[in-house]
């Protein structure tokens, strides 16, 4: 059999497909650092390989994630990517069974109904109708698309995707590949019954209305898109598909998102399928900004625009990245984007002068953000004295930061002039407990510091262990109590459930609407740059009116910077966790007392 | 005259016929609220670098319109980034982003990177 003249298209547009795709692979990998290219070639010799191949099976055809956060979304992205996937398969057995022979030319199966007309192999009235029902499979998650394109509501998305001209270009030729490929076989059904319930069915049907004798010109209609589509596919947002097993490998291997941009990056950026769940996760859409989003940011990247406001203007809560059904670490690309944008500058601090470091056995950092809430130092001084602990308070007078704003704001490498020198300070204390109370303080010590023996303690953990052993007394009382996660806290250092086990030693906790993974963000962030106050005034806004529906009694925290911009916006009662818990070693003020006290202060400052 | 040359005072004149003003309009294009600055001093006041040292972030403004630009640059190397100054002004300024766009425009003045060169001229 002679393959026809209307095949040659779709073996282009493979051809250039494929060696594309090999040689930016070969590109990305190659690029890789020696480190992760061994971790790729023992992983790649692992057993834990099948976990990579289970993972991207169930990612990248059945779309499980998407699935879980939005079921017709998911629906969609699964009836594209598993239906064609199927229909490769099926269609391959159907072919190899018809022909009698495993090497089959790989054309003929996605043209099979043009090459076989007859009805005589075994299993053909199976095939066929498998064949049709994947294809109406594929055709319903079509309409889906089309009707998602137009009115995205339906979904539950607030907004979908923008899309450039290549991307138009490639969706256009992806969508008329199905409705193709039913035209074209029910036409060669009509002449020769050789299909099943869809495409006899079409065929029969459209044989009343056209002349469907040259059903030929179908088939070169349905090469040609296929082939349009696969030449665009490397150059539009459909490079996802390929680019996210690669990438599930990848990171099944073991390797992490570096803080320096590199190929890994380049290869999360790619794989971003811009399914705009991001879009319905981010506080920003509600407050009007539509264009700093991180679909929109890779997009940028792709594109080669020059986004900075974009790049700068972001809160960095994190609630994308949790969402993100690729899993991809948006906010570590971000980070290492920030720091390309900024190195052309840079900060000094030789001016920083280390005094000899008293010994001490617990060094409490408060951090440039609890020196903006006194209350905070006061409760967590009065906790200390209290239990009798001995407490090198580090920054009580002069003392820098701990550095994690300068690295927000992308100055890597300033950041580790103050991470050396805070280093040196707290180990010449001779320290075995680091206290902080500040999650972003919090997470640096944690992260970025190198700090040994020297263990760090969030101040609600270090609360958490007074309580257990019974050195901090628990007096109950009857107070409603909703807990806000701060976005370092939670979603950046994975601490939900200590701050929590504490307020319910003393108050009742009620759930809020967005908690834990999916706490808001308070508005105040640092790693915001260029937002304008309205907007963040908004998002705060918008946090209180989730975190106060249930009309709670007071609204706890743990993060001074939160408490600080809650506070600016509403006259509540909001407390740090230290602050809520001093009220058990006050036996004077009663809880109600302190907070009468606090209103009043409230008032008079406003 | 070559030997009277010591009699020249260092004045601190400020010629606004030949200021350069291209870093005060970079600043006040990309960070407008810039303009309602009231020189109160809240910033300072909180600043943790200006515990440190002399670094005094209330006065950049000054420096910014008098363009005394290597100044500038000296100075807020000693910035720190926290945020305070941002989190306490009255009038809602984002110092933080003043510093982080001074800091870049001035990287880009050395590169002669700035696409438009206004100087004004007030004749």
């Amino acid at each position: 059999m002679n393959a026809e003249l209307f095949v040659y298209p779709f073996l282009i547009g493979v051809l250039v497909l494929f060696t594309i795709l090999l040689l930016k692979f070969l590109f990305w990998i190659f690029a890789l650092s020696r480190i992760d290219k061994i971790r790729l070639w023992y992983f790649i010799r692992s057993k834990k390989i099948l976990e990579a191949i289970i993972e991207s099976f169930k990612e990248g055809l059945i779309h499980k994630s998407i699935y879980k956060k939005n079921p017709v979304l998911g629906y969609m992205h699964m009836s594209f990517a598993f239906g064609w996937f199927l229909l490769i398969v099926v269609g391959h057995i159907e072919a190899m069974i018809a022909k009698n022979s495993l090497t089959i030319p790989f054309y003929l199966p996605i043209f099979f109904r043009y090459f076989e007309t007859s009805k005589n192999f075994t299993g053909s009235g199976i095939f066929a109708f498998l064949m049709d029902l994947i294809l109406l499979y594929i055709l319903s998650g079509l309409f889906l698309a089309i009707v998602k394109r137009f009115y995205g509501r339906i979904f539950g998305m607030k907004k979908t995707t923008k899309l450039k001209i290549y991307d138009r270009l490639a969706l256009y030729s992806l969508w008329l590949i199905f409705p193709l490929r039913l035209i074209a076989e029910s036409s060669t059904a009509a002449v020769y019954q050789n299909g099943s319930f869809l495409t006899n069915g079409v065929g029969n049907f459209l044989k009343n209305y056209f002349n469907l004798s040259n059903y030929e010109n179908f088939w070169w209609a349905y090469s040609i898109t296929l082939s349009i589509f696969f030449i665009l596919l490397p150059f539009s947002r459909y490079m996802h598909i390929p680019t996210e097993i690669l990438y599930i490998f990848l990171r099944k291997a073991g390797i992490k998102t570096k803080k320096y941009w590199n190929s890994y990056s380049a290869i999360q950026v790619y794989s971003c399928s811009r399914c705009g769940i991001c879009l319905n996760d981010c506080q920003l859409m509600d407050a009007g900004v539509k264009n700093i989003q991180s679909v929109y940011l890779l997009q940028y990247i792709r594109n080669k625009q020059e986004a900075e406001k974009e790049l700068f203007g972001c809160m960095l809560c994190g609630q994308c990245q949790n969402g993100c059904p690729v899993k991809i670490n948006l906010n570590d690309l971000r980070t290492a984007l920030r720091i390309k944008a900024t190195e052309q500058f840079t900060f000094s601090y030789s001016y920083i002068k280390i005094n000899e470091s008293p010994k001490a056995d617990v060094v409490y950092f408060a951090g440039c953000m609890t020196h903006l809430t006194p209350g905070i130092i006061k409760s967590m001084k009065k906790i200390f004295e209290y239990i009798g602990l001995k407490v090198w308070f580090m920054d009580e007078d002069k003392a820098p930061c701990c550095g994690r704003p300068l690295m927000l704001a992308g100055q890597h490498d300033a950041a580790q002039e103050l991470i050396k020198n805070n280093t040196k300070m707290i180990l010449e204390s001779g320290a075995s407990t680091l206290i902080v109370s500040c999650p972003i303080c919090y997470k640096v010590f944690n992260e970025d510091y190198s700090l040994y023996h020297v263990k760090v303690m969030f101040h609600a953990q270090f609360i958490l262990e007074l309580i257990k052993n019974g050195v901090l007394p628990v007096k109950r009382n009857n107070l409603k109590v909703v807990y806000h996660d701060p976005c370092e806290l939670g979603r950046g250092s994975n601490i939900y459930e200590e701050p929590r086990k504490v307020i319910s030693f003393y108050s009742r906790l009620i759930p809020a609407n967005n908690e834990r993974e999916n706490s808001l963000c308070c508005g105040g962030s640092l790693a915001s740059l260029n937002l304008p106050q309205e907007i963040k005034d908004l998002v705060t806004d918008n946090a209180l009116n989730v975190y106060l529906r249930d009309k709670p009694d007071i609204l706890v925290t743990a993060c001074p910077a939160c408490k600080k911009t809650f506070m600016r916006r509403r006259k509540a009662n909001i407390m740090d966790i230290s602050e809520f818990v001093v009220q058990a070693i006050d036996t004077k003020k009663e809880i109600e007392n302190i907070l009468k006290l606090e209103v009043k202060k409230e008032i008079s400052s406003y | 005259m070559g030997k009277l040359d010591f009699i020249k005072i260092n004045t601190r004149h400020i010629d606004y016929d030949k200021f350069d003003n291209r870093l005060l309009n970079f600043v006040l294009e990309n960070e407008p609220t810039f303009h309602n600055c009231i020189s109160c001093g809240c910033c300072t006041a909180s600043c943790s670098a200006g515990k440190l040292t002399n670094f005094n972030i209330r006065r950049i403004g000054l420096s910014l319109r008098r363009g005394e630009i290597e100044k500038l640059n000296e100075e807020l190397s000693k910035c720190m980034m926290c945020g305070k100054c941002s989190l306490v002004c009255p009038r809602d300024i984002k110092l933080r982003n003043v510093v982080f766009l001074i800091k870049k425009g001035i990287a880009e003045l050395q590169k002669n990177k700035f696409q438009s060169t206004k100087i004004i001229n007030y004749n």
